[in-house]
């Protein structure tokens, strides 16, 4: 009952110190004078369970705004940065996201990793007028005018995997995923896109998130022998699935698997030794050979260490960063409205080759890669998809 | 169901309940015999898995020759390492807790975090790799289409080592004979002429070894970083629990029971479904038996 209280005379008090606010103060003309930086939010989780993920894609956003500093800055102003904890707990996502943009009132937030999180900021964005970048390839099904999604949807994960694991490796699929929202959607989606391209689903099954115990189903894999196995495990339920699979004789080199949610930083943790010959499917893979990306990984390496290992949330992270500025200069202004409607059709040399900003829907234009891990836990790739158009809800 | 099936869902039954009953018996003893909630018996696993790491680190960059030997002296430095942990910790904090338990509960607690954050800025925040040890590579088929992987086979041998271990210290030993008088009678104990804080500081860290030996055991399985040890400490409180908090024969049936009901729930449930099938029967089988499967008679 005191939490109810308490909750409802924080929001009042919010919303009476909003509404207080000259009508200005919200808008463009808040942004102080030209001269001084402009301030931009980070906000992923450094301390708690998902920090292993997040901690690297924070990195990549400040590398991406301290090039762009050294640079000369956007519309000539420095950016400056507030970087705040998530940790891990989306109620404190939100309430960070709140301070972000009601009392430091930065012009953009790079942040947000899994679903949920994006899920609990997503009312304070549209309330405040806010915008917000999404870096990671996610289940689609969602729209706000408040969130630019660089990630890759199901439609630009997913299906095109299904599609070449039914081509090459065969039509009996396994879906074994972690229990939460973006493996079950993922599913669903999957189930008849694999129907339609005239294959089976063989098993399907879920853990919850952190679960260490696979033995079963490992079992079940082996009764079913599905011709491939498309995992949605997520965090370090990862280094138990693999380790188990492998030491009950099943392998990348025996058995199809293909992760839609290991990239090649998660693959330290699994452990290199484990993930060999499993097959991964994202839009940005370490070893892409372009001029872009080389840059990209130099930069990034020299920054933070030669130890230190990319995957395609980090990259889409970076990119949004400069999206944004692309946005802002294009709009010449740092309105979020102005900015949004400057985004549309937008287009970037990213790391992972070119990309744009869709016209309508607030994704972006993109490849699928799909490669397999080697013993150094690098990707050799070994499909690449022309750009494929975001749709986040697809019709199935 | 094949015959072959059926047995190695058996099996791994049968290694969920060492597993379960190796993340347990740490506990069991500092929670059964001394009442003492550690909220950060995860973090002490947390701690032994680290320990195994460094040691294997050390080993492949000084004794590389040896490297088959550094999981075995890993589960040692384990041990030792979260034994002194638990004999600083119970000196500096636990000993002043004692009369109060729920304060105890927020001050393990707040070690875990602390423990977290350590790992975390010490190791990074990404997971490190516990390298296999070879032997313990690959399986053992005693027939065809019954693969019984050696990692849990070693975990089989090693609980069954850790089991023995503590009954010999426990009820052969003249320690073990201290701490179950001070346990049952602490002022009568104490008027016999034994040093109970002493016993207390033992069992305390005896116990957080246990956790460290259980730690290093599960980088085989599982993975190694900053928040590990929160997936194993709601497991290691059902069990212990469900057991009978008194009772160190309680955790060994309450493992063995969870272990085996889990393995039989994953074939027709998805494994989420089977988690929870277990935790409504262990509800339930709470609301008959508060105190647990074996619940000590004593006149209160």
């Amino acid at each position: 009952m005191t939490k109810t209280r308490r909750d409802f005379i924080k929001t009042s008090l919010a919303v009476a110190v909003a509404s207080a606010m000259p009508a200005g103060l919200l808008s463009s003309t808040s942004f102080a004078a030209a001269s001084d930086p402009v301030k931009v939010g980070i906000l992923h989780s450094l301390t708690g369970s998902i920090a292993i993920a997040e901690v690297g894609v924070a990195d990549a956003e400040k590398l991406a705004i301290e090039e762009i500093n050294a640079a000369g800055g956007v519309l000539g102003r420095q950016i400056e940065v507030v970087q705040e904890d998530g940790a891990s707990d989306n109620p404190v996502f939100a309430e960070k996201a709140q301070k972000l943009l009601v009392s430091d009132k930065v012009a953009a937030v790079f942040g947000c990793y899994t679903s949920a999180s994006r899920k609990a900021v997503l009312p304070v964005f549209e309330r405040y007028k806010g915008l917000l970048y999404y870096p990671t390839h996610d289940e689609g099904l969602e729209f706000s005018n408040n969130i630019m999604y660089t990630g890759a949807d199901a439609v630009q994960s997913a299906i095109p995997a299904i599609q070449w694991l039914a081509e090459n490796k065969g039509k009996t699929f396994f879906l074994i995923g972690s229990d939460f929202i973006y493996p079950r959607t993922t599913n669903r989606i999957a189930r008849p896109t694999i129907a339609k391209l005239g294959g089976t689903v063989v098993g399907e099954d879920y853990f919850p998130l952190g679960s260490t115990e696979f033995s079963s189903v490992i079992n079940k894999i082996k009764a079913a022998k599905p011709d491939a196995i498309l995992s949605t495990i997520v965090g370090d339920s990862n280094v138990s699935f693999y380790k188990q699979l492998n030491s009950a004789g099943i392998t990348g080199d025996n058995q199809a698997i293909l992760a839609l949610a290991v990239s090649e930083e998660e693959a330290i943790g699994i452990g290199r030794e484990n993930l060999v010959g499993v097959h991964s499917c994202m839009g940005y893979f370490q070893s892409i050979d372009s001029p872009e990306n080389q840059k990209f990984v130099a930069a990034f390496k020299a920054r933070y260490g030669a130890d230190r290992v990319l995957g395609d949330t980090m990259a889409a992270a970076y990119a949004s960063v400069f999206l944004w500025k692309l946005a802002v200069e294009k709009a010449g202004s740092f309105d979020v409205p102005q900015v949004v409607a400057a985004s549309s059709n937008l287009e970037y040399t990213a790391p992972e080759g070119q990309v744009r900003l869709h016209a309508s829907n607030h994704r972006l234009w993109k490849h699928a890669r799909i490669g397999k891990f080697k013993p150094d836990g690098q990707i050799d790739i070994l499909f690449e998809s022309p750009l494929i158009e975001p749709n986040p809800f697809p019709k199935l | 169901m094949s015959v072959d099936m059926l047995l190695s869902q058996i099996f791994n039954g049968l290694s969920l309940f060492t597993i379960l009953a190796l993340m347990a018996i740490g506990l069991a003893i500092v929670f059964g015999l001394m009442g003492v909630i550690n909220m950060a018996h995860g973090e002490l696993m947390a701690m032994g898995a680290y320990m195994t790491y460094l040691t294997s680190v050390i080993f492949s960059r000084w004794l590389p020759g040896v490297m088959g030997a550094s999981f075995l002296v890993g589960i040692v430095v384990a041990f030792l390492t979260t034994a002194a942990f638990g004999l600083l910790l119970e000196t500096v904090m636990i000993r002043h807790l004692y009369k109060r338990p729920l304060d105890t509960l927020l001050a393990t607690w707040g070690v875990s975090l602390i423990l977290q954050q350590v790992f975390r800025q010490v190791f990074g925040p990404i997971n490190v790799s516990v390298p296999t040890a070879s032997w313990l590579q690959g399986a053992w088929s005693p027939m065809p289409g019954l693969d019984l992987p050696l990692a849990r086979v070693f975990i089989i041998a090693l609980t069954l080592a850790v089991a023995l271990g503590v009954y010999l210290f426990l009820f052969k030993s003249r320690w073990g004979l201290r701490i179950r008088s001070v346990m049952q009678n602490r002022a009568m104990a104490g008027a016999a002429g034994i040093n109970t804080a002493r016993v207390d500081a033992v069992t305390f860290a005896v116990g957080c070894g246990l956790a460290g030996v259980a730690g290093s055991a599960l980088t085989m399985i599982a993975s190694t970083g900053p928040a590990t040890g929160q997936q194993y400490i709601v497991d290691a409180f059902i069990v212990v629990v469900f057991g009978g908090v008194e009772s160190l024969i309680g955790t060994f049936v309450s493992a063995f029971m969870i272990g085996q009901m889990q393995s039989l729930f994953e074939m027709p449930f998805s494994g989420s479904m089977a988690k929870a099938a277990i935790l409504l029967l262990v509800i339930v089988a709470l609301y008959f038996r508060p105190s647990g499967l074996f619940s000590i008679k004593v006149r209160r």
